[in-house]
């Protein structure tokens, strides 16, 4: 049973393999990897189905003993995140069919996709610090391959942008774990819990601490170190952009959750309060800066930085039910945001532009995409009954309920800023008439292949779905809460179990 | 000898501060690289400093040398390796579609 563990992480590395030996420019590798995702979605439905059964699932690799070995470990909130990377994993596969060149297919665009969805659920499944790091590197290292893939041209400065301050979170990472190896002797997250807490020199944990939280704050894109990510995301092709800034931010802001819940807890003071300062400067100076934008994937962008801000926060307030609400809220979110930047993608087939200035009429002309855009638009936006307003009620009540006001009301400021921001990209796009035919590469389309739609429109049902019953979902939440809030049931499973 | 490595570490993560803040990529890249070292020196001697001793148990001694941060940081040098011949070849190819080595893809503006 506990075999089930590395299924995630074994099904799109046996894919990508299969694709690469198949040969990369035949069409069907397309159709390989679309079967590829409907297995990896199974694979972890059924993990997560375990997982609610069994609390928490360890498996150690090799079957060294512990600690010595690396240990994979399924809670209910690595669950939940491998099943919304498989979710999102097959939406974008099958856009891809549609939207990738053969030009961009024999550059690996499939494996490396594979070998990234198989990086991200090793992240989220990792019990171990260093593996965490190892997993992170793949990550980056597929996502270089697929950023420059094909003829990157302007995409290269940001490229070398991405890769410079990825590079340096890395070289934070390691002295952390550095710094963490030798004031503890282990490196298993389980047995760091119980050994940070008898380190004498607190003051040097603080440091590892934060030197951590440096190098994920940078994943995550939090507020000073963010600059990188609106350079980047708008210059990708759009499945890619869809699965970047639905994934990687949030493995970042899984790796927060992990630390920050399970291993340092000894100086909540210190680290929940620098948390709490940089999520609120976040949210505030994203939804800011997305609204001066005008290009619909640099709006998108901004607000992915000023949502991470809310799931940080959520973090920061570190009460059992501030921490179910992060889990909905990263839930809705990649769901949405990655079905917003696939809309984007339809919209300038539709139009020929992604400029807001030179879109229009598209009420008119395309019913279902206007849908399509409505329904993550505004369940972003916060509007009930869809996820988004759950997501936001929940952090913001639970910011109340701990008592920082002044925090529930930035984000509810926030989240009033980000419907302004919606409806800039719903009246012109969409309301507004056609502007001036547009001198574009791509022939406007009037018929959207149901290929591209479909996707689209099964990440609104879910988002629909979510909103209507949220009470299964809130439930399983509040679980996961609880079970980061007092990690002995995942410490024992790990400690207990070598 | 703590103290020798100690400002040997700071030397090295001083300098390569300095060459990543530069606006050309070939010393970003350089500083990205001397980072790297330091940091991967720390990883090795976060396993305290020792000389002759062997890095597994043996039954003729009673002390060895931790032998995880020699495999970890064995892990560090060949991912980071990796990654640095990724950014060599990036900003190669940046420098040369780009036809300048600034790293905001500029050309130089004329005095």
């Amino acid at each position: 049973m506990n075999l089930l563990l590395i299924l995630p992480i074994l099904l799109p590395m046996v894919m990508a393999m299969i694709s690469v030996l198949t040969g990369l420019d035949r069409a069907r590798s397309g159709m390989l990897a679309v079967f590829g995702a409907l297995l990896h979605l199974c694979a972890s439905g059924f993990l997560l189905a375990t997982v609610v059964d069994h609390q928490v699932l360890v498996l150690w690799m090799g079957n060294w003993p512990a600690p010595a070995g690396i240990c994979l470990v399924a809670d209910y909130l690595s669950a939940a995140m491998v099943l919304i990377t498989s979710v999102i994993y097959l939406a974008v596969m099958v856009y891809s069919g549609k939207e990738i060149t053969p030009h961009q297919r024999r550059s690996g665009y499939y494996p490396l996709m594979q070998f990234l969805t198989a990086a991200i659920c090793g992240a989220f499944l990792t019990g171990d610090l260093f593996n965490l790091y190892v997993w992170f590197e793949l990550i980056l290292m597929a996502s270089f391959g697929i950023m420059i893939m094909e003829n990157p041209g302007s995409r290269l400065t940001s490229a070398v942008k991405y890769v410079t301050m990825n590079l340096l979170s890395t070289v934070f990472l390691i002295m952390a774990i550095g710094l963490i190896y030798g004031l503890t002797g282990t490196l298993n997250m389980a047995d760091l819990h119980e050994k940070v807490a008898q380190v004498d020199n607190t003051a040097l944990v603080t440091g590892a601490a934060l030197l951590l939280m440096m190098a994920f704050a940078i994943k995550s894109a939090l507020f000073p170190l963010f600059f990188w990510l609106p350079a980047t995301y708008h210059t990708l092709p759009v499945p890619v952009a869809a699965f970047f800034a639905g994934m990687l931010t949030k493995v970042g802001v899984y790796a927060l959750i992990r630390l920050f819940t399970l291993v340092f807890v000894t100086d909540v003071a210190v680290t929940h309060t620098l948390l709490m300062v940089m999520a609120v400067l976040t949210m505030v100076s994203g939804v800011a800066a997305a609204a001066s934008q005008m290009d619909i994937r640099r709006i998108l962008s901004f607000h992915i930085i000023s949502q991470v801000g809310y799931m940080v926060l959520g973090l920061a307030v570190f009460t059992p039910l501030a921490l179910a609400g992060t889990l909905v809220y990263l839930i809705h979110h990649i769901i949405v945001k990655a079905n917003l930047f696939l809309v984007s993608g339809l919209i300038q087939r539709a139009t020929g532009s992604f400029d807001l200035k030179q879109t229009g009429g598209l009420y008119q002309t395309h019913g279902l995409l206007s849908l399509g855009f409505f329904i993550p638009a505004f369940s972003l936006a916060g509007f009930p009954p869809l996820s988004g307003f759950w997501a936001k009620l929940l952090i913001i009540y639970a910011c109340l309920e701990a008592g920082h006001y002044f925090l529930g009301a930035t984000a509810a400021v926030v989240g009033l800023m980000t419907v302004f921001s919606m409806i800039k990209i719903w009246t012109e796009a969409f309301w507004k008439k056609k502007a001036l035919p547009v001198d574009s590469p791509v022939e406007p389309l009037v018929d959207i292949p149901f290929q591209l739609m479909g996707p689209v429109l099964c990440l609104c049902l879910l988002t629909v779905l979510i909103g209507v019953f949220m009470e299964p979902v809130l439930k399983f939440a509040l679980v996961a809460g609880e079970q980061l809030m007092s990690p002995h049931q995942y410490v024992l499973a790990v400690k207990g179990g070598g | 000898m703590e103290l020798l490595i100690s400002a040997c570490l700071g030397v090295m993560i001083a300098c390569g501060v300095y060459l990543l803040l530069r606006a050309r990529t070939f010393s970003v890249v350089l500083g990205l690289i001397l980072m790297s070292f330091a940091v991967n020196f720390f990883l090795f001697i976060t396993g305290r400093l020792h000389t002759d001793l062997p890095a597994i148990i043996s039954p003729d001694r009673s002390i060895y040398a931790d032998p995880l941060p020699q495999a970890l940081v064995l892990t560090a040098i060949v991912i980071g390796f990796a990654m640095t011949a990724f950014v060599v070849v990036l900003a190669l190819r940046a420098g040369r579609e780009l036809e300048t080595d600034h790293v905001d893809g500029k050309p130089e503006k004329t005095q």
